[in-house]
């Protein structure tokens, strides 16, 4: 057992592990990485993990549930009780137009209409678990888009509580349903179920409140790190399971529980704990869906599958495209939330599966339509991937601001901004306030539509890519600043630059010093470390509360950021001492130890004279005596 | 060959100054020419620097204008950093010994005001003292200033011909050590100049 456990764990890893750095390298997102490794290692392809795939993916599912819980922590109740029109007003138009387009679809199929009820119910919900992970990796969550999506997903895992109650209603035959979903509330009256239902959500809210919160606190007081995973796990599994059992998502219950804790101060510490946990169980679940793809069924009616699928998908986004433009969402943010979320998700597993027992679909669909779905799922990475190569570079670079006479202005613009959050919008406004009108590269379409209100001159994008670039006018650039958040976009985007344009000179953001030492490497020479200035800046005034003069002590600030230029320049050598060198925390830790022993040793004083009078006596006086004797 | 005259350049708004950018037009090739605001726009004067562009030159010009009587903060800055005892005077102080220095000075007001009787009450040579003084506890030899007057109303001609004998003193310098002897016999350094061009 054990052994099968390890041998099942190390195919699982090894999968993720090979895959998904491939995918990530090759500009795919995370989550078709887990999908090819889960086809890879499954029972079509090598075979290594058989049928159980499914099983997995019931863990698995767990991950989502987690999620959820992350989500709920990132949202404070009150932005939530704000959001509940638009979570309304979306899932419920989503559902409900989707549904009605597949009925019709399938009536004129011919179906049975209770099947088309069932599957067309099925098929609109979408993936929260790829839609989310996918924008949170794109850092697109904060944008309209990506809260519409989120509200989409939202409704959808509240509607599956409603649906799973409505689907026996459905069912031809008597068979009574064994599954988890079916609760000890089953047998209770309707009335009663609502009240149970209320309060399981309501004791949520009050214990997450009134006892979570101070039992945390005993236990952060224990100092035992793990103590706290576990009970941030417990925390996650026992609302899971208060859920199930009443007979509601716990996927919701997450939800609300994170929304609970969002105002606690352990918020952060939550957040990192259950991370971790959640990002390899959505791994698994992907993998799982790569797995249970039945090739066999896609073989023996190849034409069938494909052209379902492109039709839900099809249905899904016209569906999604409308409602953008009913809720007035930009084009490209529009393309991004329509095709974003028109695959069918992972409650659709467990609608067929409960179905499938009611036998309101027969076997033989039920593994077509399951296919289905993990196709589905599998082809929203790569409408992502087009959407970004084709689609979204269309918008962001036709819809430039009309009104102006571009030419004239174009000339000006020989400075170029990648990047205008917090650091690069300090740098344009001083540049704007003088007069210089810089060039913007922002992928924050929200933030673009702002500036371009303004006046900026703004492109929408991935700066790291050529064609945008040259739209950008680098090929005439004189400066660009690179002040991107990511370390590694900005380091993608210097490389770009400094391969093709050379003649570029670039002012380049870095984070902290081993940001900085890479860009050293890359050839830059104007690196500017965050957190050097300002924290040299805080040291001067606290050596002025401390007794310093101003002066002094601004001078001995300026002596450090020159002082410290230089053995950054030292160290960059020392540093390919090692053979393979990564940068670590050990490793970290030992260059902090460098640098502090070298501050020991240094004292800048000695050789600054000026206006020190006592040295002024002592040398004028201390020779004379010399003289003397 | 190395540059023997090293140009210590001060004016915190160089972009709106005609004279000086006239003057600095004017700087011939093989003259080090040294920005200070430029260098040092938060007046941390490197000194170790400063005193090895010193060391490598022979003739160091100060060029600035005058504001309330004086230099501009930052060549402040620099005298009071670069010119350390034990270095440049006083015991054992002797690196700048048997240098040259000059200073190209510009003033708002005409050569008249600058007079016992003038506006100013004063000559120029009175309000340099310090400047002097400074030179000679150094063991500089301090030769007569290259004034341009008048910078508030000169004519775009003047200009040109101030520009012109700028540029003439230092092709001059360039390769001949100023001879101490005749020119400090001169209030201006623009007077002998007026008399050895025409020459």
């Amino acid at each position: 057992m054990s052994n099968d456990f390890l041998s099942q764990a190390l195919v699982y890893l090894a999968g993720a592990v090979i895959c998904v750095p491939i995918a990530k390298k090759i500009g795919m997102s995370s989550v078709l990485g887990y999908l090819i490794s889960g086809i890879i290692i499954g029972p079509f392809v090598l075979g290594f993990i058989g049928h159980e795939g499914e099983g997995i993916m019931h863990v698995a599912e767990f991950g989502v549930v987690m999620m959820l819980f992350l989500i709920g922590l990132e949202l404070e109740p009150q932005a939530f009780w704000r959001m509940r029109k638009s979570i309304t007003g979306f899932g419920l138009s989503q559902i409900i137009g989707t549904t009605l387009l597949l009925f019709l679809l399938f009536q004129i199929l011919g179906w049975d209409w209770t099947m088309a009820v069932s599957v067309g119910l099925t098929l609109t919900m979408s993936s929260t678990a790829i839609v989310l992970q996918t924008l949170k990796e794109k850092g697109l969550s904060k944008t309209d888009a990506g809260e519409a999506s989120f509200f989409v997903l939202l409704f959808q895992d509240i509607a599956v509580i409603p649906i799973l109650a409505v689907l026996p209603l459905l069912a031809t035959t008597d068979v009574s349903p064994d599954l988890a979903h079916t609760s000890f509330m089953s047998g209770l009256s309707a009335w009663l179920q609502t009240i149970i239902v209320i309060g399981a959500v309501g004791s949520i809210y009050a214990t997450g409140a009134y006892v979570v919160v101070p039992l945390l606190r005993m236990i952060a007081k224990t100092g035992l790190r793990e103590m706290f995973t576990a009970s941030s796990l417990l925390l996650v599994v026992a609302v899971a399971f208060l859920m199930e059992l009443v007979g509601l998502s716990p996927a919701l219950g997450t939800f609300v529980a994170g929304v609970v804790l969002a105002n606690s101060e352990f918020r952060h510490e939550l957040e990192s704990d259950i991370e971790p946990f959640k990002g390899l169980l959505l791994g698994l679940f992907f993998m799982g869906v790569g797995a249970s793809i039945n090739f066999q069924l896609l073989s023996e009616a190849p034409g069938q599958i494909a052209t379902i699928v492109i039709t839900v998908i099809l249905i899904k986004f016209t569906v999604l495209f409308i409602i953008g433009k009913i809720f007035k969402l930009k084009n490209d943010q529009n393309f991004m939330f329509s095709l974003g979320l028109s695959q069918v998700g992972e409650f659709a597993f467990v609608l067929l599966a409960f179905t499938g027992q009611l036998n309101i679909i027969s076997e033989e669909w039920l593994g077509k339509l399951t296919a289905v779905t993990a196709i589905s799922m599998m082809t929203t990475p790569l409408l992502l991937l087009l959407n970004d190569k084709f689609i979204s570079p269309y918008f962001g670079t036709k819809e430039k601001p009309d009104k102006k006479p571009a030419d004239k202005i174009d000339e000006q613009h020989n400075v170029i901004i990648a990047g205008f959050g917090h650091f690069g919008s300090t740098v344009g406004r001083v540049l704007r306030a003088n007069g210089i009108e810089a060039t913007i590269l922002d992928n924050n379409s929200d933030q673009v539509e702002l500036l371009r209100r303004m006046g900026f001159k703004v492109y929408y994008g991935d700066a790291t890519r050529l064609d945008l670039l040259k739209s950008a006018g680098i090929e005439n650039a004189k400066l660009l600043i690179a002040a991107i958040d990511s370390p590694e976009i900005n380091n993608e985007l210097i490389a770009t630059v400094t391969k093709h344009y050379s003649h570029v000179k670039i002012l380049a953001r870095a984070r902290n010093r081993f940001d900085a030492y890479e860009l050293m490497e890359m050839g830059v020479k104007n690196i500017y470390r965050e957190t050097l200035y300002t924290s040299v800046h805080l040291a001067i005034d606290a050596l002025q509360e401390l007794g310093f003069r101003k002066y002094t002590a601004t001078r001995q600030g300026q002596k450090f950021i020159e002082y410290d230029d230089k053995a950054m320049s030292k160290l960059i050598d020392s540093r390919h001492d090692d053979k393979e060198y990564a940068i670590n925390a050990r490793r970290e830790i030992e260059i902090q130890e460098k640098l502090l022993q070298n501050d020991l040793m240094l004292q800048f004083s000695p050789e600054d004279h000026s206006w020190d009078s006592n040295y002024l006596k002592e040398t004028l006086m201390g020779k004379e005596k010399k003289r003397e004797e | 060959m190395s540059n023997r005259i090293l140009i210590l350049f001060a004016h915190p708004l160089f972009e709106k100054s005609r004279i000086h950018k006239t003057l600095t037009d004017n700087i011939p090739e093989g003259v080090t020419f040294h920005d200070l605001y430029e260098e040092y726009p938060e007046f941390n004067i490197d000194v170790e620097r400063e005193k090895q562009l010193l060391l490598s030159h022979d003739l160091i010009i100060w060029q600035h204008p005058i504001y309330w009587y004086s230099c501009p903060a930052i060549l402040k800055q620099w005298i009071d950093m670069v010119l350390e005892v034990g270095w440049a005077y006083g015991p054992g102080g002797l690196a700048l010994k048997g240098k040259s220095i000059l200073q190209v000075i510009s003033t708002g007001g005409a050569k008249t005001t600058y007079q016992a009787e003038g506006f100013h009450h004063n000559t120029i040579h009175e309000f340099l003292t310090p400047f002097i003084r400074t030179a000679q506890l150094c063991n500089m030899k301090y030769l007569p200033p290259f004034v341009a007057h008048g910078s508030h109303r000169i004519h775009e001609d003047e200009l040109e011909e101030v520009g012109k004998n700028y540029n003439w003193v230092l092709n001059y310098f360039k390769h001949q050590t100023p001879d101490f002897e005749i020119l400090e016999k001169y209030d201006y350094l623009n007077d002998w100049l007026t008399e050895n061009r025409k020459a």
